[in-house]
């Protein structure tokens, strides 16, 4: 048989065990249980990559089935059937399909929600007419039963022909049943759900033939989905072009027939398997419930307090766990420059070490943010926020299900770009990637606070209104904002080669399974270490040396000519000290480059100083604030308000303050717009596979920062 | 599809279903979206009850087989009723 897999002999040679270790892939429909499944068999032992080629997460873990024997798990995207729809789901295609893959699964445990059976077999038929080893986990027994659904075990085991576990993946109950089932040898079904067409049969046989196939269900997939088997070569898909032509196959009428004919024999078998005893009481409370979640005035309202509890909570609770991260990098950072110097020791601790406490000072914030989304996610309540959203989105070019991005963008544009490939249609997703970098995330907060306690006063209006806090909510505002109108000015630019759909699920209000939201806050951070964390560290090096070397002896000049003036003006030790590493860095690679951009960024107010910082913050836009303290000289461990002072007794030429209201918020503007972050650029990069999208999104947002700088400082100045 | 028959555009389809009100399917006019209803188990024969509406009248929740599903008027639209 052809889908039939036996052990692979490269694979097995790997494991340091004795035994074979078995492929199992865990298949079902999107809210089936699938993900407690996979815990509850792999605990901790997961881990997250990427299959090959594509973007997609591929969950993998080890289970210990029985004391002698374990299995790796991988845990497949959510899916209704074998035609994929999105591009989560095309990764099973390619999984499975693929005869001379080491990756397919040797046996697949198909999860179908026991209280919706019906449409959760059709995936199982699918797979069983493939004729790869199953075994289908029945699983939310517990709400079947309240349902009153009974179902014969016994007769649905004997009609579908594969072992039947009953069980409740959130309690755990089962998975010691599925764990021994499993770790047994395990055959495919001979029951048939499915016969290809008559009229299809010459096609089905050359397509066998060619490629050596002996299923003709998989033959008749081939043919579906030839365009995106990435296994087929360029001849293949040609050949099976001309073919599928020749023979005037098409795939939509087919899919549809065959969808229809297996729920005719679905229903067949479920007759003498499912009685329903009694009418939904859950449903009723769901229902109940929603008429206030997603009425027309309250849906809104209660959705605004829980995002403004949500901020509250990322703004709150994770400045404790930042102050640590940012005392515990600067102590470690002082002990090594106490006990050791040298120009290496520079590098690792303003390079390297400052890099790294950079990338983990922003954990806090995306693990919270992370907790919040997964837990409203978990309950159900997510979904019928897309709902409530998705007209309005719409008109903007996206799509109710653009929401999660956008609230994500707020903490980090990075995991957020990812969240949005839950998003089918192409267009709505690039559009949402595209502009999700204009919310404000957290890495512009520094900024921000920074400048705005320059040149905002600290007046409360009403006794609790901070206009300093009016005007940081004003710079949230106007990132939302710049989102939805870039989004609006997308949509008519693009055109759009799919249609937009909205089909889905509406999932039950239910509690959230607390360890699902442990693992998701978990994942999201690693993902934000691992992929942004790399970048900003590289970046901080490259930078690092940029600021701290010169051409030829200039850094040796500069630092006489501090020292002249330090003794002319009398200054400290530690003054001294700062006044030189303001010159050295005027006089380093990084300080050129301020002073050559300087002609272009003039219109904006900045001078060759700001310039510095532009160029610096380029890895992340934090770094912005240590580099101003540096280029004023005041020193690395000052906090907001001697940063502060420093920056109002800052002169320009005529003797007048620098940093006027017309400058500030010109810079506020351009941090707010620009696109100055490199980890979100390779991740978008990523995510939409070519440079064309990263590269416009750095020209469209520099320039909206620029033309609005501009204009702020004309008319302010 | 193999019961899809020229449906003319005045055949009552689940947009014109009140709140509370049900009706059989009859077929899908859309070929491209109607893979999603079928897998999703609109399928030709079930009942289909309008259940709620967002609130600017779209998108809407239907149920069919028992769950809820959410989808655009113009989705709904491609459901023609008996």
């Amino acid at each position: 048989m052809a889908v039939t897999i036996e052990a692979e002999a490269p694979e097995a040679k790997k494991v340091p065990v004795h035994h074979p270790v078995a492929r199992i892939a865990l298949i079902g429909n999107p809210n089936s249980g699938k993900t407690s499944l996979f815990n509850q068999l792999t605990g901790l032992n997961q881990k997250v990559g990427n299959f090959p080629g594509v973007t997609v997460d591929k969950k993998t873990g080890i289970s210990q089935l029985t004391p002698q024997l374990k299995a790796q798990i991988i845990d497949l995207p959510g899916s209704y059937s074998l035609y994929p729809k999105s591009l989560d789901e095309r990764v099973i295609i390619d999984l499975l399909y693929d005869p001379a893959s080491t990756q397919r699964p040797d046996l697949v445990i198909v999860t179908a929600d026991a209280s919706n059976l019906k449409r959760n077999l059709l995936l199982f038929t699918q797979l069983a007419d493939l004729r790869i080893p199953a075994v289908l986990a029945l699983n939310m027994m517990d709400v079947a039963e309240t349902e009153g659904v009974k179902i014969d075990i016994e007769v649905l085991q004997r009609d579908l022909g594969v072992p039947v576990i009953p069980m409740n993946a959130r309690k755990g109950i089962g998975i010691a049943a599925l764990k021994i089932l499993v770790s047994q040898q395990l055959t495919a079904t001979e029951v048939s759900f499915f016969e290809v067409p008559a009229k299809l049969r010459p096609m089905v046989d050359q397509i066998k033939e060619r490629f050596r196939l002996s299923n003709d269900y998989l033959a008749l997939h081939y043919a579906h989905q030839y365009k995106h088997l990435r296994f087929l070569s360029e001849e293949d898909k040609v050949w099976m072009a001309q073919l599928l032509e020749a023979q005037e196959f098409r795939s939509t009428i087919e899919q549809a027939n065959e969808t229809i004919a297996r729920y005719v024999r679905i229903n067949e078998v479920l007759l003498d398997v499912v009685r329903v005893e009694k009418a939904k009481e859950e449903e009723k409370f769901s229902n109940k419930l929603d008429q206030i979640l997603t009425h027309r005035v309250y849906g809104y309202l209660i959705f605004m307090a829980l995002l403004f509890m949500v901020f509250q909570a990322v703004f709150a609770w994770a400045s404790y766990p930042m102050d640590l991260i940012d005392e515990g990098i600067a102590a470690l950072n002082g002990l090594i420059q106490e006990n050791f110097s040298g120009p290496l020791i520079n590098l690792l601790t303003e390079g390297v070490i400052a890099g790294l406490g950079g990338v983990l000072i922003f954990i806090p914030q995306i693990a919270i943010l992370f907790a919040f989304i997964a837990i409203l996610e978990e309950t159900g309540y997510m979904a019928r926020v897309t709902f409530m959203m998705d007209k309005i989105m719409r008109k903007f070019g996206l799509n109710g299900k653009s929401v999660v991005p956008l609230i994500s963008g707020v903490a980090c544009a990075v995991p957020a770009v990812m969240s949005a490939r839950t998003i089918e249609n192409w267009k709505d997703r690039m559009i949402t990637i595209f502009v999700t970098p204009l919310m404000s995330c957290s890495a512009r907060i520094p900024v921000y606070t920074v400048l705005i306690a320059l040149v905002v006063p600290e007046v409360y209006y009403l006794g609790f209104m901070n206009l300093q806090g009016i005007v940081l909510m004003g710079l949230y505002l106007l990132g939302f904002l710049s989102a939805i109108f870039s989004a609006l000015l997308l949509k008519v630019l693009l055109k759009a080669r799919e249609r937009s759909y909205f089909i889905m699920e509406f999932p039950v209000y239910r509690m959230p399974r607390w360890k699902n939201v442990g693992l998701t806050i978990f994942e999201k951070s690693k993902t934000f270490v691992l992929e942004a964390g790399k970048i900003i560290v590289a970046v901080s090096i490259i930078l690092w040396v940029l600021a701290s070397y010169g051409p030829g002896d200039s850094f040796e000049r500069a630092e006489e000519r501090a020292v002249a003036e330090a003794e002319v003006k009398g200054l400290g030790e530690e003054q001294t000290d700062n006044l030189i590493a303001s010159y050295q860095l005027e006089s380093s690679y990084a300080g050129k480059f301020g002073q050559a951009i300087e002609p272009a960024i003039r219109p904006l107010g900045y001078d060759w100083k700001i310039g510095i910082a532009l160029l610096t913050s380029f890895a992340a836009r934090e770094v912005f604030v240590g580099t101003i303290s540096m280029i004023y000289s005041i020193g690395e461990e000052e906090n907001v308000s001697t940063i502060k002072d420093k920056l109002m007794s800052e002169k320009d030429a005529d003797g007048n303050p620098f940093f006027t209201p017309a400058r500030a918020f010109s810079l506020l503007i351009f941090y707010a717009f620009a696109m100055q972050c490199i980890s979100t650029l390779a991740i978008v990069r990523r995510e939409t596979k070519s440079w064309t999208w990263p590269l416009a999104q750095l020209v469209y947002m520099t320039g909206l920062a620029y033309v609005s700088a501009f204009a702020v400082f004309q008319l302010m100045s | 599809m193999r019961n899809r028959i020229q449906e003319s555009q005045e055949q009552k389809s689940v947009r014109d279903l009140k709140i509370g009100e049900s009706g059989e399917i009859s077929s899908l006019n859309d070929p491209e979206m109607a893979l999603k209803l079928l897998e999703m188990g609109c399928i030709p024969g079930a009942e289909v009850k309008l259940n709620s509406k967002a609130p600017f009248g779209d998108p809407v929740t239907i149920i069919v087989n028992d769950y809820t599903l959410s989808l655009r008027l113009d989705e709904a639209e491609t459901i023609l009723l008996k």
